[in-house]
């Protein structure tokens, strides 16, 4: 019998009080597919970490290819023939992709022959592994499915046999997905080792031959794919059984509420992000906006809520909004029963140094009820927030502590609690359940969903197509600052959504993965 | 949980900051053959070791108060003010005119307008730097140092001009009687406490007012809990509809408004006409102070009492050893290292170690 490629024993670690990594163990044998699945907080990420030598495990011991080896830092991974591509890209934006695969592994003092010695090896790799990419192009003017290629290379080219990756489809439309998947299994036919790290049951299934689920710090299971469920997998993450599907019924829609046309925003360095979008919004449904990242739908919402200002017309329960000057700002937008519950809760939503009842009066801490004349009613907001933290079932369940010692999905509560407790007309909601544990998302797509049966307006922005699909009653694609068209979710299959995410509206006839990814490039060259 | 109790963060990390610093000026007052205990004891006997210490620390605390302050409030806002001196030297003009401008009749009377016009003088100095800051994106921090040296020249443009005295020195006639404060040593006297002559006065009132003041602003109003949530995070202000323009402006306002009240103290309280370099330094005192007080009032407090008896102790120590003026300041920059500038080599070490001692699993971090 082959030795394990990686094998872990007992491995554990701590952060402080905080246990990140209990005891584990695992085996993964060379030339598969081995996902490792579990909630945010679970611990995945830590233990990669170990493995590609960013933390010191406190006790266990590391087998690679049955050898025992100690890793103290990334050159040692390396040089075990350990590959990571991170969920955050590292690559020089102005170098070209060849000098960003030799960056660090540079041979001699001239760069020419370790460029040459490159441009060789990537010629092989791209016809082996279908990686194709232009070794000239510079990596700012490729799109993220590139760039993440380019980060597959560097690996390779420090001749990686075992690959990590880390939430490697965050950021890729579904047909940029298939083809990651594809490059994999052509790295397994080779023998090479993969470990998928992501908190998507569907990949897992689809790509994986084993999988070992991570709960609380501790290896909860490793099972064969073929042998397992989603359901059961989700289980296994929570701890306790989770509706994967969202309960809804179907939407009742009544007159208009947001009414937007033509809106157009120029960031700071005079780039247009929003080519004239136009859209509606009617009481009692959900409007879905889906699209990669980074293609005006965070921009739709911060104009939207009053946090950048923008040109065109937007109308809510029929009254102009201002879009530019003094009243355009988010203060006026609350009181206009816009409420808005933000991409990022970390950066905007909460104050992660503020206690959790100085959070829940953020933005609205001009009401009458929070204050007392001229002082802060402190009082009152922590009675607001003990309230809240009851109703919403956040934990820890004490609202002296900092936002920032709360998980995600409990942070995520606290905002939620805040924007819904004043059942706005209009509810503007970005990436809801991003960075959010399963059991949480379930709670969190239930009171959205509440909501909308109050006969509330709801425009919903998320990258998971999944979200989009299951909670919205309607859904419009976005591509470089425009929308390219509505569907609805009972009419539209994923692949016509990912061609419209990738720009192309005529969705009848089939299109190549380079076509897709010609339009991709093109748009962030001109964004970027 | 935080990463240190609440207790280490605000008491032991200064403690050991400043026992470190104690030991590096020890060496260095033995490499130029000075018994450091001597030195020790001859400091802290100067700056406590009776009334008239006393008095000459808790003087130049008020000073480090009030500039300790005005630093502490913008770096709630995030914003790091260095301009204290140059808003305190603003302050003093504002001070010297109200009381040359009024035959005050009484100090009573003196004292409100002098803080009124030294706040508002320091503030409009503060206000122009912010204005950049907020509208056109000028680093505050070259703005502010730049106007250190605008307003010291503009001072002595106006000493050997328009406000000049007749005679030889560049300074201004002496403020009437009425706008005299009294002393520590006069107010004490009413009560039947002895006290030696000392510059102390009731600015030092003044100084804890302000102290409770900014806490009250900082906790316990709109206007505190939105500068504090600016500092934090600007897309957080933004997404809460607190405006970035608004908020820096304010802050800064507050800041060089109690960076120019140090002139009620120095110049109405002490000098009773306005010379030439009447902040000497404690603006940039007041960052350090700021930084080992926490940007917390009651901190910031501790920490000019004890800049205040350092500088008291150091001129003792110059007046009774061979120890020469360069030697006083090498030491009270050696405080402000390890306290300000150093506080993280001694963060970290601790953090690590108070981990180590809490490393018991804690039944916290709960399920979803």
């Amino acid at each position: 019998m082959t030795a394990p490629a990686i094998e872990l024993k007992g491995i554990s670690k701590s952060f402080g009080p905080v246990q990140a990594n209990k005891d584990i163990a695992l085996r993964v044998m060379p030339g598969t597919i081995h996902g490792i699945i579990g909630e945010n907080g679970a611990g995945k990420s830590t233990l990669m970490s170990i493995l590609y030598g960013f933390y010191k495990a406190d006790r266990g011991e590391i087998f690679v290819r049955g050898e025992k080896i100690e890793i103290p830092d990334s050159q040692a991974a390396i040089r075990s023939g350990i590959g990571m591509v991170f969920q955050h890209f590292k690559l020089v934006q102005n170098f070209t992709v060849l000098e960003n695969i030799v960056l660090g592994a540079e041979e001699g003092a001239l760069l020419r022959t370790s460029l040459g010695r490159a441009r060789a090896l990537l010629k092989q790799l791209s016809e082996e592994y279908e990686l194709h990419v232009d070794p000239d192009a510079k990596i700012e003017d490729l799109g993220v499915g590139m760039q993440q290629r380019v980060e597959i290379l560097k690996a390779l080219y420090r001749r990686a046999d075992i690959l990590i990756l880390d939430e490697p489809t965050g950021v890729l439309t579904p047909s940029e997905a298939d083809h990651l998947f594809r490059i994999l299994e052509g790295l397994k036919r080779e023998g090479k080792t993969v470990i998928l790290i992501t908190h998507k049951l569907r990949e897992i299934m689809e790509v994986t031959e084993t999988v070992s689920v991570m709960r609380r710090g501790e290896m909860t299971a490793t099972v064969k794919t073929a042998e397992t469920s989603p359901e059961e997998l989700a289980e296994l993450m929570v701890g306790r059984k989770v509706l994967l599907r969202v309960d809804k019924d179907a939407a009742k829609p009544g007159e208009t509420v947001l009414d937007v046309h033509d809106l157009k925003v120029r960031d700071g360095s005079g780039v247009e992000r929003l080519r004239g979008v136009s859209l509606t919004v009617k009481r009692g449904e959900i409007l879905g906006v889906a699209g990669v990242a980074g293609n005006g739908q965070s921009e739709l919402l911060e104009v939207l809520g009053g946090m950048r200002e923008g040109k065109g017309k937007v109308f809510v329960n029929g009254e102009p909004l201002d879009l530019t000057g003094a009243k355009s700002d988010a203060r006026t937008r609350r009181k206009r029963g816009i409420g808005h519950v933000p991409e990022d809760r970390q950066r905007e939503g909460l104050i992660m140094d503020f206690h959790a009842w100085e959070n829940v009066g953020f933005g609205y801490h001009d009401d009458a009820r929070y204050n007392r004349g001229l002082l802060m009613n402190n009082d009152a907001l922590r009675e607001d927030a003990r309230a809240k933290i009851e109703k919403f079932d956040v934990r820890p369940t004490d609202c002296w502590q900092k936002a920032k010692n709360f998980s995600g999905g409990n942070q995520q509560k606290i905002v939620i609690a805040r924007e819904l407790e004043r059942e706005p007309d209009l509810l503007l909601v970005g990436q809801p359940t991003r960075g959010v544990d399963i059991g949480a998302i379930e709670f969190i797509h239930e009171q959205i969903v509440a909501l909308r049966d109050q006969g509330k307006a709801i425009l919903l922005v998320s990258v998971e197509l999944d979200e989009i699909m299951s909670l919205s009653d309607r859904i419009a694609v976005m591509f470089d600052g425009r929308i390219m068209g509505e569907r609805l979710p009972s009419e539209t299959s994923e692949r016509e959504l990912g061609l419209l995410m990738a720009g192309i509206t005529d969705t009848e006839h089939d299109h190549t993965v380079e076509e897709v990814e010609a339009n991709l490039a093109h748009s962030s060259g001109k964004a970027g | 949980m935080d990463k240190l109790p609440k207790w280490a963060d605000v008491a032991l990390i200064p403690a050991i900051n400043l026992a470190l610093a104690l030991i590096v000026s020890g060496i260095v007052v033995t490499f130029i053959g000075q018994d450091p205990f001597e030195a020790l004891v001859i400091m802290v006997n100067g700056a406590v070791g009776s009334t008239y210490g006393w008095g000459y620390t808790l003087y130049y605390a008020t000073n480090f108060v009030f500039t300790g302050l005005a630093v502490a409030v913008a770096f709630h806002a995030k914003l790091f003010n260095i301009g204290g001196e140059g808003q305190a030297q603003l302050g003093s003009l504002g001070v010297a005119l109200v009381c040359l401008s009024v035959p005050w009749p009484h100090w009573t009377l003196a004292l409100p307008a002098a803080v009124v016009g030294g706040a508002l003088f320091g503030a409009a100095w503060a206000a122009i730097p912010a204005y950049l800051q907020a509208k056109r994106g000028s680093h505050i921090v070259i703005t502010t140092i730049m106007f250190n040296f605008i307003a010291s020249a503009l001072l002595v443009y106006l000493l050997i001009g328009a406000l000049k005295a007749p005679g030889m020195a560049p300074e201004t006639v002496r403020f009437p009687e009425g706008a005299r404060l009294p002393s520590a040593q006069e107010v004490l006297a009413v009560i039947g406490i002895p006290f030696s002559r000392t510059p102390l006065n009731v600015s030092f009132l003044v100084g804890l007012l302000a102290c409770f003041g900014v806490w009250l602003l900082m906790w316990r109003t709109r206007l505190g809990y939105e500068i504090r949530a600016f500092g934090h995070s600007e897309p957080a202000a933004r997404y809460a509809g607190i405006s970035p323009v608004k908020i820096t402006m304010l802050a800064m306002l507050i800041s060089g408004g109690l960076a120019g009240l140090m002139a009620v103290n120095a110049v109405m309280g002490e000098q009773e006409r306005l010379i030439q370099d009447n902040v000497l330094g404690a603006g940039f005192v007041g960052i350090a102070v700021a930084l080992m007080g926490r940007s917390h009032p009651v901190g910031v407090l501790i920490a000019a009492i004890l800049f205040g008896a350092l500088y008291q102790g150091g001129a003792e120590l110059e007046f009774e050893t061979s120890v020469p003026r360069e030697m006083v300041v090498v030491i009270q920059a050696l405080v402000i290292l390890f306290t300000g500038a150093l506080d993280g080599m001694v963060r970290g070490p601790l953090e690590k170690s108070f981990l180590r001692f809490s490393r018991k699993p804690k039944p916290g971090v709960p399920a979803e």
